[in-house]
């Protein structure tokens, strides 16, 4: 999915929604599409719901590791600049401190590394999160706006190698979801 | 954040009576074999430290060193109760217990005190030698200060904030045990949040006092707080091994949520400690003032700049990446570790803020030191022990014991 409009061919609907009564209910559907084998769907709260994650079976997040990933590279950032700006670039004798004065270093390098780690988890966030996505199939649907409100939704997309368009919704009325529609782009 | 998907699991069913510890326990022990320890250590080193005048200073560093490593965890300790009751903490309420077992031995660690005030002035502090103080005017500047009277009286009142604030929080809660008045949790919580500035300005002082005035000449204004983080982290090690201990006991109380919330602050407080130990060190590096650089000159020269080298790897760089992935924090064997090393570390702490004014030109270690810090950790075993087995090892009931139960971290 990417800025504008999702890569689908035409006439092929983007996936069924399922609308739930509350967040236990949700959590137990969630539970039973994730046995059920599906990869490619998502849960849509209004809140965090407690839990949800591990029964969307979801692999534990890597932005952890992005966020490293940046801090690290910040703190080098830091040390590198200061520290070619000290010997080599402007070599200057500041109060008579060595040329390499590695703990005068140390705070912007410190903080170029939480900059790095700061600027990793919000942008490898959204990043993850496929954001921004100026449009998505599921806000045509005007049900869908209760997802931010009181409304607790679970999406399977159609391109999940499992999704039929009968069985999948059949699925989720199974479930016990208040309302299942094949959804359109 | 109440937990709306598990309405319908049913709540864990304990007895009372298996939240104390077990008649064969093997902490069961800790009062006897603290008293052995602390009858052999501080025996053996007040008799060999007091036969000649040479060692008698080398036996009240040592013992110096000894009484801050335990009366630290105390007050780490303290500290952790007067936090929980003050923000009103819920995840916390199944691991207190352990707060106020450590800060019970906060009355007793006066008398680890008492022989240093009695006897061991004069070869710990500088200021307290009359003619040194009559040929220097920066000691005469400081006598208001520094004078053994006014240092007794505040010593007295450090030890009095600790033990009221202790006993009386250890009270409350063991009554509420009995009585389940929701009415204590409100009287603990008004008590710790005054408890807290109080706390705050004693210990400052108090390290001011009894680590800083080693040196009079020189000072620092963020010494008290170095010596609270370490303090804190120091606890917060002491607690994750006795939560381990109590989540093999009480696996349904206590589990990895708990341990992970521990090893969290014991974290947190390790990169606080490094903080304040940085800032310290580059302020005084920086500036390069001849009044502040002595403590630093003297910890960089010689044999004890290895040390440093050490502390400053192992009490932080070490630790702190081991200490950073989730798993590690998560993980008992792991956290055990982290907590034995970080328990090492902060005692290597002590000795290096106090030994180099005994040990001038660099480290000579002496068999005084194990002795002393044995004796010391013996006396904090015993009452901690005590204390551990005159109370249920939870707050039985503490409102917000379910929340805590139930406690899940991200």
């Amino acid at each position: 999915m990417g800025l504008l409009r999702p890569s689908l061919p035409p006439g092929k609907s983007f996936g069924a929604l399922a609308e739930f009564a509350d967040p236990a209910e949700l959590y137990h559907a969630c539970e039973a599409v994730r046995d059920a084998g599906y990869t490619k769907w998502d849960a849509h709260t209004p809140f965090p719901v407690h839990g949800l994650d591990r029964a969307m079976g979801l692999k534990p997040s890597r932005l952890p590791w992005v966020v490293l990933v940046m801090a690290l590279g910040g703190a080098l950032a830091g040390i590198g600049l200061q520290g070619w700006v000290s010997t080599t670039a402007y070599p200057l004798v500041i109060s008579g401190k060595p040329f390499f004065s590695w703990p005068a270093f140390v705070p912007v390098t410190f903080e170029l590394s939480i900059l790095g780690g700061a600027l990793g988890a919000v942008f490898g966030m959204f990043a993850m999160n496929q954001l921004p996505t100026l449009y998505h199939p599921l806000f045509g649907k005007t049900s869908f706006e209760r997802a931010s409100d009181d409304g607790f939704f679970l999406s399977i997309e159609s391109w999940d190698p499992k999704f039929d368009p009968d069985r999948t919704v059949e699925l989720l009325r199974q479930l016990g979801a208040k309302e299942v529609e094949l959804v359109h782009s | 954040m109440t937990d709306h998907a598990h309405s319908s699991s049913p709540r864990p069913v304990v007895l009372a009576s298996s939240l104390w510890l077990p008649r064969d326990h093997s902490w069961r022990r800790f009062p006897s074999v603290g008293l052995v320890l602390a009858a052999l250590g501080l025996g053996a080193s007040l008799v060999g430290g007091l036969a000649s005048p040479a060692i008698r200073s080398q036996l009240w560093h040592s013992w110096l060193v000894g009484a801050l490593f335990v009366l630290s965890i105390g007050l780490g300790g303290l500290f952790f109760v007067l936090v929980h009751h003050s923000t009103q903490a819920g995840w916390s309420v199944v691991v207190r217990r352990i707060g106020e077992n450590a800060m019970a031995t906060l009355p007793w660690m006066a008398l680890l005190f008492v022989p240093l005030l009695v006897f061991g002035m004069g070869d710990l502090f500088h200021w307290t030698h009359a003619d040194a103080v009559a040929k220097d005017p920066l000691l005469q500047h400081k006598q208001a200060y520094l004078n053994s009277t006014f240092f007794l009286i505040r010593t007295v009142a450090y030890f009095a904030i600790w033990t009221f604030l202790a006993l009386r929080l250890g009270a409350l809660s063991r009554l509420q045990d009995k009585t389940g008045d929701h009415n204590l949790t409100r009287r603990m919580r008004r008590l710790s949040a005054p408890g807290l500035i109080l706390f705050a300005l004693s210990v400052t002082f108090f390290a001011f006092d009894w680590v800083m005035s080693l040196d009079p000449h020189w000072y620092s204004t963020i010494f008290g707080v170095y010596f609270f983080a370490g303090s804190v982290m120091a606890f917060f090690a002491f607690m994750t091994l006795i939560a381990l201990g109590q989540q093999v006991l009480l696996p349904r109380l206590v589990n990895e949520e708990h341990l992970h919330d521990i090893t969290k602050l014991m974290f947190a407080f390790l990169v606080f400690w490094a903080y304040m130990a940085f800032s310290q060190f580059m302020l005084i590096w920086y500036a390069n003032l001849p009044e502040e650089t002595g403590f630093f000159a003297q910890r960089l020269a010689g044999s004890w700049r290895p040390m440093s080298i050490a502390l400053a790897l192992g009490h932080f760089v070490v630790p702190f990446f081991f200490l950073l992935p989730r798993t590690i924090k998560r993980s008992p064997k792991a956290s055990t570790i982290a907590a034995l090393w970080l328990l090492a570390m902060h005692a290597l702490d002590m000795y290096w803020l106090v030994m180099p004014s005994l040990h001038v030109g660099g480290i000579t270690f002496s068999w005084l030191d194990a002795a002393a810090l044995i004796g010391c950790i013996g006396v904090f075993l015993a009452v901690f022990g005590g204390s551990l087995r005159r109370q249920a090892l939870v707050p039985l009931r503490d409102p917000r014991l379910p929340e805590s139960i139930t406690f899940e971290n991200v």
